[in-house]
């Protein structure tokens, strides 16, 4: 289900993917999953790594593709699931986590918002074969809700709360995503960046620095929040 | 007498309307971006928020997964009669929202800011927020609720007169920029500045400013209005588009929203509502009737107490 007209590469994966078909990946592209995701975000990899409490299932049970969300779905009752809309929380916030975590994990798709530095690529996706695909928007939660077919398993969830919970989701079509960092290392938001930052001492032009400053203020632009 | 049970089945048919309908006004405003936007990335992310927008009505699904913080602002006519009186309102309005969050589904976002306690159901310590405003000579009550995401896009600033307005388009630009980067902010936004009142009244302003207003209202004063114009198109003058990618769509629409504060300072405040943009009201009344809609119709001259107590007309009191 490519978006009509957008000119730009699109690739479909299965997953587990292989480190080969990882390569077919370029910054820039949109990429569509099929197979099996689960979400982890802080709650999991503080109790997988910093707790001693290692993995919630196997490899084989979790799959090999992380997913930094929490959906908004439900238990019922009878321990069947809901699912809605599904979407990505900002992933710079995992990063200290990260090495530990693709180790431990075996990941090699890390699926977030907003990407983290490529020094993070660098140092700790790019030895383990791993890629970032960020989510699109942000806030396609309906359409990639549409590519969940069934949820397989929930783990942690009373250890840590249906948000916070290990999801493990069977998706088809999963998507879309972009490819933010690509088995090099290279990250789109920071090229994206560097294409911003020559028009920014213009677009300051008759504005003034506040009076009183703040510690730890940066006043270059080119620097970034996270 | 407006029914406690109308109360809270019309809160929750907003609570599920506010998750999954975009309103009109942004969708409109979202797409004069696309048909502007002349940067690939930037298009392809806003043509696929537009398909989710469709996906999310046909499927009566949350439009994104993170439904954000649901909250209530609480408009009540001065002539209005609750059954059960604010406490009962407010015992409804807690019940919809955990309903809704269950039903919908939404994500069950509210935890302990220490323990992480999670209820699942979006309801906990001083959780949701219920704002209060009233209005002369009715009867109706107006419920409306904003699902706005909770992490990104706002910052505050303590300026000074002697900043003036190179202050304020620093500040605005200084924070558009560090969190449209990668696109924190969920941008294209409707972006509400609160200048004035005190720390607390500027931050509330220019959340009730990007949350409770209309693309394309402006501010009764028109030189306000014009500098809304300003800052939204200079917003648009960044190079940055959606998601932080190269391109113009970065500001639907700016709202100015302004408090008089204290003689040394200007406290600025700039909240960023996303491509999520969600808001739904709900007008009850005492026969029955419940009519819906997506403005929320809260700024009004006697919201911003312009005509209260005081001979000075708009005009004279903002010179």
């Amino acid at each position: 289900m490519a978006m009509a007209g957008s000119g730009l590469k699109t690739v479909h994966l299965n997953l587990p993917a292989s480190t080969a078909d990882l390569r077919k990946l370029e910054i820039g592209s949109v990429a569509y999953l099929t197979g099996r995701v689960f979400t982890a975000r802080e709650g999991v990899y503080k109790h997988a790594i910093e707790d001693g409490a290692g993995m919630p299932a196997s490899r084989e049970t979790l799959g090999l593709a992380n997913f930094h969300c929490s959906p908004a779905a439900s238990i019922n009752a009878d321990g069947s699931h809901t699912v809605g809309a599904v979407t990505a929380t900002a992933s710079f916030r995992f990063a200290r986590w990260l090495d530990g975590w693709l180790k431990l994990s075996g990941c090699n798709i890390i699926i977030g918002k907003g990407g983290m530095t490529s020094d993070i690529y660098r140092n700790a996706f790019v030895p383990n074969n791993a890629v970032y695909l960020t989510t699109v928007g942000y806030g396609t939660g309906a359409l990639l809700g549409r590519g969940i077919k069934r949820v397989s398993g929930v783990y942690w969830a009373k250890e840590l709360g249906l948000a916070q919970a290990a999801w493990v989701l069977e998706v088809e079509n999963f998507g879309p995503f972009l490819v933010e960092s690509d088995l090099d290392g290279k990250s789109l938001f920071e090229r994206e960046n560097e294409k911003i930052a020559p028009g920014l001492a213009k677009l300051y032009e008759g504005t003034r620095p506040a009076t009183l400053r703040r510690y730890g203020e940066t006043d270059n632009k080119t620097d970034e929040v996270i | 007498m407006i029914a406690n049970s109308a109360l809270e089945r019309t809160a929750f048919e907003l609570m599920t309307k506010a998750a999954i309908e975009i309103p009109d006004d942004y969708l409109a405003g979202l797409r004069r971006c696309a048909d502007t936007e002349k940067g690939d990335l930037s298009s392809f992310v806003i043509q696929a928020m537009l398909e989710n927008y469709e996906a999310a009505k046909e499927d009566r699904r949350a439009m994104c997964g993170d439904t954000g913080l649901p909250r209530w602002y609480v408009k009540i006519g001065n002539e209005a009669r609750i059954e059960g009186g604010p406490v009962a309102l407010e015992t409804a309005l807690r019940r919809a929202t955990a309903t809704a969050t269950h039903e919908v589904p939404l994500r069950p976002n509210r935890v302990h800011p220490l323990w992480r306690t999670d209820h699942n159901n979006n309801v906990g310590i001083n959780a949701p927020e219920i704002e209060y405003a009233f209005h002369p000579d009715a009867d109706w009550i107006d419920l409306t609720t904003v699902h706005k995401g909770g992490l990104f896009g706002s910052d505050y600033r303590m300026l000074f007169p002697g900043d003036g307005i190179e202050g304020i388009r620093r500040f605005y630009l200084d924070t558009l920029i560090g969190f449209g980067k990668r696109g924190l902010a969920c941008q294209p936004a409707i972006v509400g500045v609160g200048l004035g009142g005190s720390k607390d009244t500027s931050v509330v302003l220019g959340k009730q400013a990007s949350c409770l207003r209309v693309v394309g209202s402006r501010n009764p004063d028109p030189k306000i209005a014009a500098l809304e114009d300003e800052l939204k198109e200079i917003g648009n003058s960044i190079g940055m588009g959606a998601m932080g990618f190269m391109g113009s769509s970065m500001v639907v629409d700016c709202h100015i929203e302004v408090g008089y504060c204290h003689t040394g300072g200007m406290p600025m405040s700039v909240h960023m509502f996303c491509l999520s943009s969600r808001r739904s009201t709900a007008r009850l009344y005492p026969d029955g009737r419940v009519e819906f809609r997506t403005d929320p119709e809260w700024f009004t001259d006697y919201s911003r107490r312009s005509t209260v107590e005081w001979a000075q007309p708009m005009a004279e009191a903002a010179e």
